[in-house]
């Protein structure tokens, strides 16, 4: 879809207009067709009500609809259990395909199965499906009654988003992760820098990030509050998809003169290793100044660092260590069952066990206290998470402070936080 | 639905997530706003939901409902007998989950409204209206789109497709 009038357009009003059939603008509300909408089981049991209540009969598109079993994973008791039950049987009654318990986390499946592609309108009713961003797709978090809706008439009503554009700079020095660069962008947009509007990367840094670091930053975009967090399409992202999705597509490149509400640079060559503090995710400091805090618990996983990369780097670090210091529980939470036959595969996994690991079955995990490794009181407790608000993990006793996985790892290696450029030099 | 009421102001802070409004592992047990209740902001204070009047309306500072786009966070305040959240600012997706569910999601400055303060809101022509009775000022909220009026005054997303069978922009 083209041009509106002699203005440029942002990738998200590209996008947009695509999907709603006309060209639109930033501020303009759209009825748009869904390419796939994802659904859990943390939301999709009431969306089921939401479809009775609406009266719902059809799926109009069940072959745009993807159900994941992820926050319950294994099902911790049986009322989840039973909605599990109720989910199978509204995909098989439907013919709705379904991720089953152990098949890893629903965002991270919506990308290895390629499910999300440039140009696509990839929705899930859970917040962090802005991580779809990273392939070029225009991905965004919806609720219950949106994925209701969605299920019957296969749309849904979106505003169109202004567009801040972040400029990235240089390459990560050793010892620096993508995910200090989405602290440092977290720091300083702040938790609501980005409310109702889309974070567009851009720049040589972008080009330079490879497809799994693209996937830390536009997920971690929610927590700045944005709507979507868009890379641009490149070789990456065609070499990423080629086998998972037959679909042709075509980049979807911003316009020179596009319009932006903001504009940022970050030279990610001037970053060193960061860390987001008890209970915000924008209470980001530099390592140094959080060194010493002792740490319990270690959790590796999510579907910010839960990928094959961030284990590899986690276990770099760990090795060069010696392991965890005693006392210290390490926790390794896989984003998918790909990844954990990666891992099984490539011989990570026998070194997280040799180090006396605990794995837990692929899935969200204890990210959001929903199952898994649940902190006990008055422990710290160090993530590759998201998201440290207070009882996030099941127990607002504890604290937990975020990183990259190789910070995670220092953590375990000394039982204390530590800046993992000491350990791997 | 009527978007013309009063109530009392619950005073709370910035940044309130949806995992303090209420709790991810409190939905292992139910999904039920009635029981969810009991549990509303207990992240936050403990004897908040033990304090709650129906007809109360929560008062917050920026980004209100930020973090996870979990709709229990909209509906456990309704459950609770709250009608309305007055916030200096929302996360997006509780906007959205707040007015698909028929609660009134007000963005104005809300740093003159104090715990205990009478407000009514009220509906006019130009949009949706609110004057602090307690203090008698008269405050600005954001003008919300049509089709979010359209769905407030259905009575959220399930009567407006009840009614329209689509959406209509």
């Amino acid at each position: 879809m083209g041009r509106t009038g002699d203005m440029g357009q942002t990738i998200s009003e590209k996008i947009l207009s695509a999907k709603a059939g006309r060209p639109v603008r930033a501020g303009e509300v759209v009825v748009c067709d869904l390419d796939i909408a994802l659904g859990t089981d943390g939301s999709t049991p009431m969306a089921l009500d939401y479809f009775d209540a609406m009266g719902g009969q059809a799926v109009r598109h069940p072959e745009r609809i993807v159900f994941a079993l992820d926050h319950y994973a294994p099902s911790p008791n049986a009322k989840t259990g039973a909605l599990h039950r109720r989910m199978r049987a509204f995909a098989a009654r439907h013919g709705i395909a379904l991720h089953e318990v152990g098949e890893g986390i629903g965002h991270q499946l919506v990308v290895e199965t390629g499910r999300a592609w440039p140009g696509a309108l990839t929705v899930g009713a859970d917040s962090h499906a802005v991580t779809y961003g990273a392939l070029n797709a225009f991905g965004t978090g919806i609720g219950s009654s949106d994925l209701a809706a969605a299920l019957i008439s296969g749309r849904m009503w979106l505003k169109v988003p202004a567009s801040i554009r972040v400029t990235l700079t240089g390459a990560l020095p050793r010892g620096v992760y993508p995910k200090d660069a989405a602290l440092a962008l977290a720091n300083l947009l702040r938790a609501d820098g980005a409310t109702y509007q889309a974070l567009e990367f851009d720049g040589e840094g972008a080009a330079w990030l490879d497809l799994e670091d693209r996937l830390v930053l536009s997920n971690l975009s929610i927590e700045m509050g944005a709507k979507a967090g868009l890379f641009q399409a490149d070789g990456k992202t065609a070499a990423y998809l080629e086998g998972r999705t037959r679909r042709a597509f075509t980049p979807v490149v911003p316009d020179p003169d596009a319009t932006y509400a903001g504009d940022i640079v970050l030279d990610l060559s001037a970053l060193g290793p960061r860390i987001a503090l008890p209970h915000q995710v924008d209470n980001v400091v530099a390592i140094e100044q959080a060194a010493g805090v002792p740490i319990g618990m270690v959790a590796l996983g999510t579907c910010t660092g839960g990928r094959a990369r961030d284990f590899h780097q986690a276990r770099d670090v760990l090795m060069a260590g010696g392991g965890p210091a005693p006392g210290v529980q390490l926790v390794v939470t896989p984003a998918s069952r790909e990844v954990l036959a990666q891992l099984t595969r490539d011989g990570t996994l026998s070194d997280f066990i040799a180090m006396g690991a605990v794995i837990v079955t692929p899935g969200c995990g204890s990210c959001c206290g929903t199952c898994g490794a649940i902190p006990e009181s008055g422990v710290n407790v160090i993530s590759t998470a998201n998201r440290n608000f207070k009882g996030r993990m099941g127990n607002g006793e504890a604290a937990i402070y975020l990183a990259s996985p190789a910070a995670c790892a220092a953590a375990a290696v000394r039982g204390r936080i530590s800046d993992p450029r000491e350990i791997v030099t | 639905m009527d978007l013309a009421f009063e109530g009392r102001a619950r005073r709370l802070g910035d940044d309130v997530n949806t995992d303090y409004i209420i709790a991810s592992r409190r939905k292992r047990d139910s999904l039920d706003p009635a029981v969810l209740k009991q549990y509303l902001l207990e992240e936050v204070d403990p004897t908040f939901a033990a304090s709650v009047r129906p007809g109360d309306i929560l008062v917050a500072g920026k980004n209100f409902g930020c973090g996870s786009a979990m709709e229990v966070a909209a509906t456990v305040v309704l459950g609770a007998g709250i009608r309305a959240v007055v916030a200096r600012s929302f996360a997006r997706t509780y906007y959205r989950n707040a007015v698909n569910n028929g609660l009134l999601p007000l963005a104005c400055d809300t740093s003159g409204i104090e715990e205990g303060d009478r407000l009514a809101l009220g509906s006019t022509e130009a949009g949706l209206s609110l004057r602090n009775l307690t203090r008698g000022e008269d405050l600005a909220p954001e003008p919300l789109p049509p089709i979010m009026i359209a769905l407030l005054k259905a009575g959220g997303l399930v009567p407006y497709l009840r009614e329209h069978g689509n959406f209509v922009v």
